[in-house]
């Protein structure tokens, strides 16, 4: 069932620009060619009876009950696989047609209930629609379908119900799967009356390859498909439409809410980031908005020993302030600082950097994307001049070649992959470099030209490896770079890359990647006509992160993938609003728009808004952060939306830093690791209790829309507003708005952004100003952002994290498709059903000569600390390496990872960690103390009087 | 702070930019850099770990950490 404020026109629309006019029923309409007669008929008003067509899928003609009379035309053809044509004359309604009508009509009801009062979808059902649109009310052919023979329904999905006695064969489900989500789960099994939607091989959804995005859900029109919360809750009487707050393709969705509760999330068929797609996450991993867990109400303790104390919000904040303020008079105001959330809004983030330069008086502020995509920030601002990616998500579709280098797509950014795949089944070519087999190497009617299965941490090498090839067969586009490059930066890079020591040949015992895939995949990527690379944080978190990003945009620069539709370099962003909290000002040097603290005109104008003098200089990066407050020069932060003690590498070191600290803030849904060493507490709020925007990977600015009133009564930006006046600070807003407006006059490259002009266009690609009114979709268009392209030089230094006897194995980690980042969300949803424990991939081969079977208790070691992991052997690794996630804090796999980090940035490689494999029986000593720390949190909370001796 | 670990951290920018400069140029690069990102306090303290006797520093960066000073 689509979305309750949905109207829909049948079949896709055309993009075609020339237009054609045809008249239905005696009424001209003007339609771009290529259109449906039933859409240019629903353009027109006239609603022509359907079910098996939506708008969002191709015409199928399967269902007969669209046909219409064409003048000059013989027979009743289907109008939804019917182009318009120039001069058509259409007749939708005649006694002819509504006697066609009806007879299909009374054949589908003939083998579908007529129990509507009590169905799930009574009122929204296209059935019930159509059969009182052609007047059927019952059938004459009597019960005697399959119906009559009641089957069994499929309940074993979570999320949604299957029934197959009000299935009525029309494909859509089957449709959505192939073409909106590209999986290829479903299909139609038996004939006639035994006809049924199958998942695999008559498998249940929950056991087939079904990634559960739900797409077949809201393509169904009957309630064989149905929501078990619209089941459970009953229908939705409002939707509000927002912006999804798991990844960084931030997918517009509607929620449909009764009273206050929400019911279900619908993707928005407007949206122009997912065109009305999402996946198991966004549509259907919303719960833990209201579970039993979120912590409403602030508290305070003075040792972290404590239990807690609930206080009043006004207590708390007071609290926290005079902390602050003590510290700061005891041991210098840079003794403190705050970390900004990717989870949180713009509005929220710019807010939280600005109490810490105004009301703190300091630069130490950070955000998480120090430990994501910090590298990219530096890399394409080097490069290219704009800290962003170059493209609109909707440009892959131009794309001639994809390079998808260290993203997982179809599991980190599942509703672009469904994109990214679309545009492959087209025939767009697929360069794939990655360690592991990930799923879009090999996927139904996808198969890579080229996998490129390095080892992981020689990135560098591989992408100079490439550039070799590229200048040595003389494959560079010289008249682009000539007209659009530095010369000078050019012609040494030229030379670098050109030496024999960067060929593909040379680099094979680095890389372990066969020289001649590297030549085929450089001359496909070079050769492409449109080339575009898409890349992940399989590029950024390595030692070597910065100059990998320097080296892809090398890359583009010299074959003259930028700048155009169908080309570019792409950071698929992790969290949903990473983009934002960069573009906020959340880094220690800079302010919003990426400008530095030391620029004396830029601080200038924060000075002279803000009314407070601001330092020059940079503040603490986070891992700086950790280390002076082991030194004791670092003794407060406020962190909002964080879970650094389970997302920071080196658990032991940042957990050791933060009980040096002597206050830590946590504003937070719910009580994660890092609030074991929290002294105030104060309740966030999820993406449903406030108003605001989150800005995706694409620069897409999308407004987040208040759905329910925040659980603890305050949205996070009032909170900060609430604490920078304790601090003695005045923050003045009376809505999320005023802030932004806030920012545009602040900020050049958000200049034109308002909410007004938000709820107008529906969302706004940064840069916005006189310059570009309505956003900028493609960047560098006539010329880099900071003029001429420069090209860096990318000596491939290997890391120091290396493999011994010791450490034998390279461990490398990442994320899966049903759980998000540090699994605070995800992990209180029915996503446990897919994901519920992290395990560790092994190589057969590894595998076998440590004893291992799958399923076995491994322990896995490094020089930083141990873990124990459940093992999947598996070939999707290869061997020498080794790979797990790091969704559940139990695991404890940054227990193993390092503090190594990127040379530019400070990112840290997550990527590439030496580790020994062994088979054990019991958990790692770290594993027992976090079980009883969790245990100790769980009593304090349960009862605020224990105590914790 | 860690010495050790501000050492590490020099020594890893210093490694980017000697690749394509020479050692003068470098060494201006790697303290452009320094001072641009790096918070003051481990600027005093790298600064501080040359005066005495910088074990550990490449030339580029020693070099790069006295125009801090």
């Amino acid at each position: 069932m689509y979305s309750i404020d949905h109207t829909d026109h049948g079949t896709p629309v055309s993009t075609d620009p020339l237009q054609v006019t045809v008249h239905i029923d005696g009424v001209a309409v003007s339609v771009p060619q290529g259109t449906s007669v039933m859409r240019a008929a629903a353009l027109a008003g006239e609603r022509i009876p359907k079910l098996c067509a939506t708008d969002s899928l191709k015409a199928f003609g399967s269902c007969r009950l669209c046909l219409v009379e064409i003048e000059g035309r013989k027979g009743y053809p289907a109008s939804c696989t019917t182009e318009v044509a120039d001069g058509m004359k259409i007749r939708t309604q005649s006694d002819k047609l509504a006697q066609l009508r009806k007879g299909v009509m009374e054949l589908y009801v003939s083998d579908h209930p007529l129990d509507c009062d009590t169905c799930p979808a009574n009122n929204h059902c296209e059935l019930q629609d159509m059969a009182e649109v052609v007047g059927v009310k019952s059938t004459p052919y009597g019960a005697t379908g399959a119906t009559a023979r009641p089957r069994p329904a499929d309940t074993s999905n979570p999320y949604f119900k299957f029934d197959p006695d009000l299935c009525i064969v029309c494909s859509r489900c089957v449709r959505a799967c192939d073409e909106t989500q590209g999986t290829f789960a479903l299909t139609i099994e038996g004939r006639g009356f035994e006809s049924k939607v199958a998942a695999s091989q008559n498998d249940s959804f929950l056991d087939s390859e079904c990634v559960s995005c739900g797409a077949c859900v809201e393509a169904c029109p009957t309630a064989a498909l149905t929501e078990k919360s619209l089941i459970a809750l009953g229908s939705p009487t409002r939707s509000v439409t927002t912006t999804c707050a798991y990844c960084g393709v931030g997918c517009s969705l509607t929620a449909e809410v009764k009273d206050d509760t929400v019911v279900r999330m619908v993707p928005n068929r407007h949206g122009q980031a997912n065109h009305g797609h999402a996946c198991v996450k966004g549509r259907f991993a919303w719960g833990y908005a209201t579970h039993a867990d979120r912590i409403r109400s602030p508290m305070i303790r003075s040792r972290i020993t404590d239990p807690w104390t609930q206080v009043s919000w006004d207590e708390a904040l007071a609290y926290a302030a005079s902390e602050f303020k003590r510290i700061q008079a005891d041991h210098g105001r840079d003794a403190v600082g705050g970390i900004t959330s990717s989870r949180c809004t713009n509005e929220e983030t710019f807010l939280v950097q600005k109490l810490v330069r105004a009301a703190f008086g300091n630069n130490n502020v950070d955000t998480c994307a120090r430990v994501c995509h910090s590298p990219t920030g530096f890399g394409l601002k080097s490069t290219l001049g704009e800290s962003a990616g170059t493209q609109e998500f909707d440009s892959v579709m131009h794309a001639d070649v994809i390079l998808l280098i260290g993203a997982n797509v179809t599991e980190g950014h599942p509703v672009f992959g469904s994109q990214m795949k679309r545009r492959l089944r087209e025939g767009a070519k697929l360069i794939v470099v990655d360690p592991r087999a990930i799923d879009i190497v090999r996927t139904p009617h996808i198969e890579a030209e080229c996998h490129l299965q390095l080892r992981p941490g020689t990135n560098v090498a591989l992408v100079n490896a490439l550039a070799h090839v590229v200048v040595t067969e003389g494959l560079a586009r010289t008249n682009y770079i000539a007209e659009r490059c530095e010369a000078a930066s050019f012609a040494q890079w030229q030379a670098f890359v050109a030496e024999p020591r960067n060929s593909p040949e040379a680099t094979e015992a680095i890389t372990g990647v066969p020289a001649d895939i590297v030549r085929r995949a450089s001359r496909l990527y070079a050769r492409a006509g449109n080339g575009a690379i898409y890349y992940g944080l399989g590029v950024t978190e390595h030692s070597q992160g910065t100059t990998m990003v320097m080296g892809i945009a090398n890359l583009a620069m010299a074959t003259g993938n930028l700048g155009r539709p169908g080309v570019g370099v792409n950071p698929l962003r992790g969290q949903n609003n990473v983009q934002g909290s960069c573009d906020m000002g959340s880094f220690p040097h800079e302010f919003s728009g990426y400008r530095h603290v030391g620029d004396d005109s830029v601080r200038g104008l924060f000075e002279s808004m803000w009314g407070v003098h601001l330092q020059n200089e940079p503040g603490l990066r986070i891992p700086n952060m950790f280390e002076a407050a082991l030194d004791g020069s670092f003794k407060g932060l406020y962190i909002q939306g964080e879970d650094i003690a389970q997302s920071d590498p080196n658990t032991q070191h940042v957990t050791a830093a933060l009980a040096a600290m002597e206050c830590i803030v946590i504003q937070d849904l719910f009580l994660n690791e890092t609030a074991k060493y929290a002294h105030v507490f104060l309740p966030g709020s999820s993406f449903l209790e406030k108003d605001g925007t989150f800005t995706n990977a694409e620069r897409r600015i999308s407004r987040v829309r208040k759905v329910m009133e925040p659980l603890a009564g305050l949205a996070d930006w009032e909170v900060t507003v609430a604490l920078a006046q304790k601090l003695g600070f005045s923050m003045s807003y009376s809505h999320p708005s005023e802030i932004m407006d806030e920012i545009a006059r602040l900020t050049p490259t958000f200049a034109g952004v308002s909410y007004d002009k938000l709820e107008h266009l529906g969302s706004i690609q940064w840069p916005c100003n006189d310059a570009a009114p309505e956003g900028t979709p493609t960047m560098h268009v006539d010329h880099f952002v900071r003029g001429k392209g420069r090209f860096y030089v990318t000596e491939y230094v290997p890391t120091d994290e290396r493999v011994n006897a010791r450490f034998p194995l390279i461990l490398t980690t990442g994320r899966v498709l049903t759980q998000y980042n540090v699994g605070a969300q995800t992990r209180r949803t029915a996503n446990v059903v897919w994901h519920p424990e992290d395990r560790l991939e092994i190589h057969p081969h590894d595998a076998e000569e440590r004893g291992i079977r799958d399923a076995d208790w491994v322990g896995v070691a490094s020089r930083a600390g141990d873990t124990v992991l459940r093992a999947e052997v598996t070939t999707r690794v290869q061997p020498g390496v080794v790979y797990t996630t790091f969704h559940f804090p139990e695991s404890g796999a940054n227990v193993v990872t390092t503090d190594n980090s990127d040379w530019a940035t400070n990112c840290p490689e997550y990527k590439v960690t030496a580790v020994q494999v062994v088979r054990v029986t019991q958990p790692a000593n770290w594993q027992l103390r976090h079980r009883e720390a969790a245990a100790q949190q769980l009593r304090i909370r349960r009862n605020p009087d224990a105590t914790t001796s | 702070m860690n010495i050790d670990h501000l050492v590490k951290m020099a020594n890893e920018i210093g490694s980017f930019f000697v690749t394509a400069n020479d050692e003068d140029t470098a060494a201006q690069l790697i303290a452009d850099h320094l001072k641009r990102f790096w918070d003051p306090r481990m600027r005093k303290q790298v600064v501080a770990h040359l005066s005495q006797g910088g074990a550990g520093f490449t030339p580029a960066v020693a070099k790069a950490i006295a125009k801090l000073g």
